[in-house]
């Protein structure tokens, strides 16, 4: 037995790791029987998506080989550990990107299927699942299947957000984005209140990337004062691929420096540093991917981890609920101090169990300073089921099965699917029967 | 640039590959499993390799390797680099017991790779450039209680190459003899990891191209690992065998 955790750090979870080196190991691994089996990537899901404690915990890092790259056309076939950070640098130089990426590039293309994931152009291109155009999908009985929108079409739509539950992803083949230049056109423009926010995002409707940092400790006529930021695609420039992490947090930080200051001045330096107002050109590196540039970030937040919550309401209760989760925060003072808040389209997603949906997403982290953490996370949940929105599982650590099930009314669906050599911690979790509640 | 990669699925092997790839080189990628090699070769293709070409064989089967180089070499024409790069580590205490495992150990990681330098070497022009590069490992710089049956081997290929590296010494030829600590990779899969002595394959990569592109004799790697074994080189016996490493 082997700890493993998630990004969060909350717990370290006893696993039986399997680190295959090649699809057909995978594959024979997740077929070999015993305990229930998940697959692994680069764990930057925050909560227990990818955890299955006492269970098999198959590690992907090591299937990372592309197994096809049309440079005319701009389609990847590639192994599903292959991260967007090797990606990126096989497929950049010609002129390529990916359609939709994540606040990190170390994720690999299993993971980003199995949450479908979203980035900050969702309005424009939906979700990491709709430019998928067929995987590999390795189950625990049978041969390999390949899925698609139009093959094995039930079995695509429960995989993709499927959380890794349907199989094991071998092989991921996905549609890329032609880019003139690795640089993107930048706009900040302050934003004085959250109504400023959804103005400008209505106003930036042309801009394919949007995104807004909100002052958290804003109160009053100020609420949801902040940054908002639109980019696109530079027309000129090269094709430079980015570069190394340049800092690493190298050990846990102490407790005692977890405290207001220094989170402001964390937050501020790192997600604000970019972001001074006006217009700019920069690398996609800092636009896309500002806290990849220091390693092990999450180690700041101390031994005891931290939390994310990030939630999705429907436009028509947005502001409102906003408004009242920003006043539930600013309550506690115990979140960061800004948050990252942008609107998602109306795109549908392939996937099921995705997600998105139109409507205005929010995201936060929390340090665990324990009970005091969950009842308000707990409270944040409550605030956003009464507004018909859900949670993000691949970020979510505390939602109760009640509240996942009523935001997911799919799962169903998706149990049926699931491989039943297939478990992990957030499914047993959010399955549980009700009286076994939250954990 | 043609480079000839023995034990191509190896997880260093791989990694070096993929940084070599981005020149435009081309690989004839040799080891057992077809379906592997073809993977491998797909993705550098991705990533810029000119060629990629499997290439089938047990590298351990010792009475075929002269035979294979020459097939090689036919094949492919003469190769500017060569990477011996397949090993086993075994399990000392199996091998102390049963000799058919002990002679596996030498065969693999000695007695084949040895006869593979020879072969390739054979009938070449001397005035032509040409790298043979083989990982050897730290573990041959002495005979330590806990692996010395593969520290033995890797020991013996390393003096073979430093008599080759004589050999061609004021040659074109270069003879590079990698040392590699612990190694995160699927052969080390059994033992504990973690803690600032374990490389990844991607770092001793980076070394291997780095003594390629200098030619040098021995590479430690990563390099804290020279000045380590220079004081374990030389510790005294009454010293040494008071040790537990």
């Amino acid at each position: 037995m082997q700890t493993v955790s998630s990004w969060g750090r909350l717990r370290q979870v006893p696993h039986e790791v399997a680190r295959p080196a090649f699809l057909d190991e995978a594959r024979a691994v997740l077929q070999a029987g015993g305990a229930p089996a998940l697959c692994y990537g680069k764990g930057r899901s925050y909560g227990d998506v990818c955890l299955n404690e006492n269970g098999r915990l198959i590690v992907t890092d090591l299937l990372d080989r592309i197994i096809s790259f049309d440079r005319e056309r701009g389609v990847l076939r590639a192994e599903a550990g292959l991260t967007f950070e090797r990606l990126l640098r096989v497929v950049v130089p010609h002129g390529w990107f990916l359609a939709v990426t994540p606040g990190t590039k170390f994720v690999t293309l299993g993971g980003a299927v199995a949450n479908d994931v979203h980035g900050k152009n969702h309005e424009a291109v939906g979700t990491f699942g709709a430019h998928v155009l067929s995987l590999g999908l390795a189950r625990s009985f049978g041969e390999v299947l390949t899925l698609s929108p139009t093959q094995n079409a039930e079995l695509f739509a429960a995989t993709v957000g499927g959380l890794g539950l349907t199989g094991a992803i071998l092989w991921v083949e996905l549609q890329l984005v032609p880019i003139r230049s690795a640089m993107m056109e930048i706009e900040t423009l302050a934003t004085a209140d959250l109504d400023a926010f959804f103005r400008r995002a209505q106003e930036s409707r042309d801009w394919p990337y949007t995104v807004a940092w909100v002052d958290c400790l804003a109160k009053g006529a100020a609420t949801g004062r902040g940054f908002f930021a639109r980019g696109r695609h530079a027309e000129t420039g090269e094709l430079t691929v980015h570069g190394n992490p340049r800092l690493s947090v190298p050990f846990d930080a102490p407790g005692a420096l977890l405290n207001a200051h220094t989170m402001a001045l964390f937050n501020g330096a790192i997600l604000y540093r970019p972001w001074a107002l006006g217009a700019k050109t920069m690398h996609y590196d800092p636009f896309f991917y500002p806290l990849d540039s220091i390693a092990h970030w999450n180690r700041l937040y101390g031994k005891r981890g931290f939390f994310q919550h990030q939630s999705v309401v429907p436009m028509a209760h947005a502001p409102d609920t906003i408004r009242k989760l920003l006043e539930l925060t600013a309550e506690f003072r115990e979140g960061s101090f800004l948050m990252v808040l942008k609107l998602f389209g109306d795109k549908p997603s392939p996937g099921l169990m995705s997600f998105p949906m139109a409507g205005a997403t929010l995201a936060l982290d929390f340090p665990n300073k324990g009970e005091s953490t969950r009842r308000l996370l707990g409270r944040m949940a409550e605030l956003v089921m009464t507004a018909g929105g859900r949670l993000y599982p691949a970020k979510d650590a505390t939602m109760s099965g009640d509240a996942f099930r009523a935001g997911y009314p799919a799962w169903r669906q998706l149990e049926a699917q699931r491989d039943p050599a297939i478990m992990s911690d957030f499914w047993r979790r959010v399955t549980a029967p009700a009286a076994a509640g939250a954990a | 640039m043609t480079i000839l990669i023995l034990g191509a699925t190896s997880a260093i092997a791989q990694a070096y590959a993929r940084r070599r790839a981005g020149e435009g080189a081309r690989f004839v990628l040799a080891g057992r499993r077809q379906d592997r090699l073809a993977a491998i070769a797909a993705d550098l293709i991705a990533c810029g390799a000119a060629a990629a070409d499997p290439f089938v064989v047990d590298l351990t089967a010792i009475d075929g390797i002269e035979e294979t180089a020459r097939a090689l070499r036919a094949r492919f024409g003469e190769f500017d680099e060569a990477l011996i790069a397949y090993g086993l580590l075994g399990e000392q205490v199996v091998s102390e017991q049963d000799p058919h495992a002990a002679r596996v150990m030498f065969d693999t990681n000695f007695t084949s790779a040895a006869l593979w330098a020879l072969a390739l070497l054979k009938d070449r022009p001397a005035a032509v450039p040409f790298t043979l590069v083989a990982i050897g490992s730290v573990a041959g710089d002495r005979g330590r209680a806990s692996n010395f049956i593969y520290g033995a081997a890797k020991g013996a290929l390393d003096r073979l190459l430093e008599g080759l590296a004589q050999k061609y010494g004021g040659s074109p030829v270069r003879i590079i003899t990698i040392k590699p600590g612990f190694v995160d990779t699927p052969m080390t899969a059994g033992i504990p990891k973690g803690g600032p002595l374990w490389a990844t394959p991607d770092a001793v990569a980076a070394d291997i191209a780095r003594a390629v592109a200098k030619g040098r004799r021995v590479v430690y790697t990563p390099w804290f690992w020279r000045p380590i074994m220079l004081i374990i080189r030389h510790l005294p016996w009454f010293v040494f065998k008071r040790l537990k490493i």
